[in-house]
């Protein structure tokens, strides 16, 4: 059996809202024809949907006029983007070196453990996503974690778990 | 406001320049008597640089100083660590640390009484010393300006500020009074080499791309800033945008291009926020776009963010991102100067090298080229992190020794029972430069010699509790994670590799492991496709070339020298060296350890975590 054939099989998530897709519709128009269009467009839908199952990338592959396998391959490829669906809160790690070296992998492990979910996943009840981020640029005050869009500077092992417990 | 003429660029430079002029020290000028400029760098704003803000215009309002007091949100200052920080004129006196609850007492001492409020003002951590100009304090003061010249200077989110302080005076100059290959000229004159990494003559570069044929041609720069330990380019979008700007116009016009992209990663999102307005501000000026200062150049830049991908920074790979596919490289030739983005002739630099071409228009060539070394002229700026005193942005002349850097500048190693073991340069491409190293000075053949790269700047001190078998373990995750998978040597070089560091981590090495090592390093130099692959195995040719005992430690002794890999730690306090303090105990998350006055602590193993806190906390490495 193809990848292709398997893929028509999924169907859109329920999860998402028929408005959302007059949403990727649109923006996919506003795009369609234009070159190097493909990346902005899949920011846009993930800002819109939350992430990029497989049916989203369908249907912008449809709506672009470009093949599937091209959204599929680009998707998998930026780490920014994500074919799961998200916790209501992302916590992002920092493991740039600097932040290594002065303790990112020791927050990075209490959370695992406090979380009781690996990195690059998301808890069960979808509280929490917890990534790991190559660098955000914020050495100066390592180790750093951001939670959505609140970036904590010198967050040691000890003081993450509450932290974290702040965000419902 | 419509379109400005070269005359009305000079009324607003005037004009900028007088409402700047406290900070200059000249006083007197215009109605304001103090200007108090706060950081609103990303490492300041999370520090809570904003409320701190808001809260000095409310209490100056409310005592009523409006009239004589102007607060004013800069870029990035660079000193990060000590955030936020702010810098008050026309004493400049720099203030760090800064709270909400600071702000009545700031107000009423320093700007009604003109009293500094002593206990925020900087502490030397060697003399222990408040320090209260910024001029005097070492990390600033052994400084050279360039590319950070106008940090901690302006409003970056003010074009006419930025006018005021000089700029797009070079720009000016460009499309006015030079040719195409005057400008060229004057770029390979200055001696300036790309400070991404790899540091190609810039002006070859431009020749290159200027004699290439073609009517369609792109200026690209580079804010892919991926190095992970390296912010200079962050801290210049979020602090002075529209140098970058600038220097793109200036290359544009001598390469003949009318369009250009700034790929910026999306991990900086105030950088991107603060050169959109950049943009938008010199749009509205006339400074971009349709005939640019009425001298008929066009010119059209605009924004394309990434979406997290480190092999991006990458040339090729970049300008496939770009047109929207999978950041792949591929191989060169050809160049992109021939053959680029939409294979047309293009020129990639980046953000550092942008910010310095202004300013080498404006002053000559010869100005630039007059700073630093034989092969290697002007400054550099260097992200200095990681177990150091002095964590900030530092910006040298060329040829300044790395250890005046890391002891005059940074101030040497925080902790007293710590010493000095490496300096990393040039990230997951670079490697560690030790002790005895350390008078290589900051030119890029010189670095080289010593194992590492120049590289973008990152510049991370270790001291001897970091692991180099670790760190090297670190870099070939960071390399094999980031690989794109299109050749053979990279991808599953890289994997080979990085097994083999975490099996010698885990306590599992052989010794002919470290042969392996060295012979897959050398096959993924030479075979791999572009600089990730080519550059990847570098941070542990390194770390093998200066620490191999460490290695060897490693997989003959099971032991972690550094103890910081956790399966080669038992976890055991050594009765003669613990000294009973308690620290340890103290700080034990699962209260694993017991201890009582004058007795040792005891780790209870069933109890322990493995999480190391009592290690980081013992001062007298009594914990093994």
């Amino acid at each position: 059996m193809s990848l292709a054939y398997d893929l028509t099989q999924v169907s859109m998530p329920e999860d998402i809202t028929p408005e959302m897709l007059t949403r990727i519709d649109e923006i996919c128009a506003a795009h369609r024809g234009k070159p190097g269009a493909l990346i902005p467009v899949l920011q846009k839908c993930q800002e819109v949907v939350g992430y990029l199952p497989v049916p989203v990338q369908e249907r912008i592959a449809d709506k672009l006029g470009v093949p599937g396998h091209e959204v599929y391959g680009v998707t998998t490829f930026y780490s920014f983007f994500s074919m799961e669906p998200r916790g209501r809160h992302v916590i992002r790690v920092c493991m740039g070196t600097a932040c290594y070296v002065r303790g990112g992998k020791e927050v990075l492990e209490r959370l695992e453990r406090h979380l009781n979910t690996p990195v690059d996943t998301t808890t069960e009840d979808r509280r929490f996503t917890l990534e790991q981020v190559r660098c955000l640029g914020a050495c100066g005050v390592a180790p750093v974690v951001v939670v959505d869009q609140d970036t904590h500077r010198k967050v040691m092992a000890d003081k993450i778990v509450d932290l974290v417990e702040n965000y419902e | 406001m419509s379109q400005i003429s070269i005359n009305d660029l000079a009324e607003i430079q005037q004009r900028s320049q007088q409402a700047q002029a406290l900070r200059h020290g000249q006083t007197g000028v215009g109605t304001q008597r103090m200007h108090l400029l706060i950081c609103g760098g990303t490492g300041c704003q999370a520090a809570g640089s904003i409320a701190v803000m808001n809260a000095l215009r409310a209490e100056i309002a409310k005592q009523g100083l409006e009239e004589e007091i102007a607060v004013v949100e800069t870029g990035c200052n660079g000193f990060c660590a000590l955030g936020p920080v702010m810098v008050t004129y026309p004493e400049g006196i720099f203030y760090v640390n800064l709270e909400e609850t600071d702000v009545a007492e700031l107000v009423e001492s320093h700007c009604k009484n003109g009293e500094p409020v002593e206990r925020l003002l900087y502490k030397d951590p060697g003399t222990k010393k408040r320090i209260p100009h910024m001029r005097d304090i070492p990390f600033f003061a052994l400084q050279r300006l360039i590319a950070l010249k106008n940090r901690s200077m302006l409003d970056a989110e003010s074009i006419d500020e930025y006018i005021g302080q000089g700029g797009y005076q070079g720009m000016a100059k460009a499309l006015k009074e030079m040719s195409p290959e005057q400008i060229v000229a004057e770029v390979k004159k200055s001696g300036l080499r790309g400070r991404g990494g790899a540091g190609f003559p810039t002006g070859l570069k431009w020749e290159f791309c200027q004699k290439a044929a073609g009517d369609t041609k792109f200026v690209l720069c580079n804010a892919d800033e991926g190095d992970p330990g390296a912010f200079m380019d962050r801290s210049i979008l979020e602090a002075d945008p529209h140098a970058v700007v600038e220097g793109m116009v200036i290359a544009a016009k001598a390469i003949g291009s009318h369009h250009g992209y700034v790929y910026c990663r999306a991990e900086y999102p105030l950088a991107v926020h603060r050169l959109q307005l950049a943009i938008d501000q010199a749009k509205e000026y006339g400074l971009l776009g349709e005939d640019i200062l009425g001298t008929g150049f066009s010119f059209d830049l605009q924004i394309y963010q990434g979406a997290g991908a480190f092999v991006c920074g990458e040339e090729t790979a970049l300008m496939r991102s770009i047109e929207g596919k999978r950041g792949m490289p591929r191989p060169r030739p050809p160049f992109p100067a021939q053959a680029g983005l939409w294979n047309k002739p293009t020129i990639l630099n980046n953000v550092e090298t942008w910010a310095n071409i202004p300013q080498i228009i404006s002053n000559g060539g010869d100005w630039y080229a007059a700073i630093g070394t034989e092969g290697s002229k002007g400054t550099k700026v260097f992200a200095l992190t990681g177990h150091i005193n002095n964590i900030g942005l530092v910006e040298v002349p060329m040829g300044t020794p790395l250890r005046t850097i890391i002891y005059e500048i940074g101030e040497g190693i925080p902790k007293k029972h710590r010493k000095f073991k490496a300096v990393q340069l040039g990230g997951p491409s670079g490697g560690c430069i030790p002790e005895e190293h350390l008078d290589t000075i900051c030119d890029y053949e010189a670095i080289v010699k010593a194992g590492a790269i120049m590289g973008s700047g990152g510049m991370i001190v270790m001291d001897d509790s970091t692991c180099m078998v670790d760190m090297a373990r670190f870099f070939m995750d960071f390399v094999q994670d980031e690989s794109c998978g299109k050749c053979t040597p990279c991808r599953e070089g890289t994997r080979r590799m990085l097994q083999i560091l975490e099996k010698i981590t885990e306590g599992k090495g052989v010794p002919e492991d470290i042969d392996t090592l060295e012979e897959l390093a050398e096959m993924i130099q030479q075979a791999s496709l572009c600089g990730l692959g080519q550059t990847g195995p570098n941070p542990v040719l390194s770390t093998l070339r200066y620490f191999r005992d460490e290695y060897m430690a490693h997989v003959v002794d099971k032991k972690c020298p550094a103890r910081s890999c956790v399966a080669l730690l038992e976890f055991k306090v050594d009765v003669d060296k613990c000294k009973m303090c308690g620290l340890c105990f103290k700080n034990c998350p699962v209260d694993a350890i017991s201890w009582k006055k004058k007795e040792p602590a005891v780790i209870d193993l069933d109890k322990c975590i493995k999480c190391k806190t009592c290690i980081e906390n013992c001062k007298y490495d009594a914990i093994y």
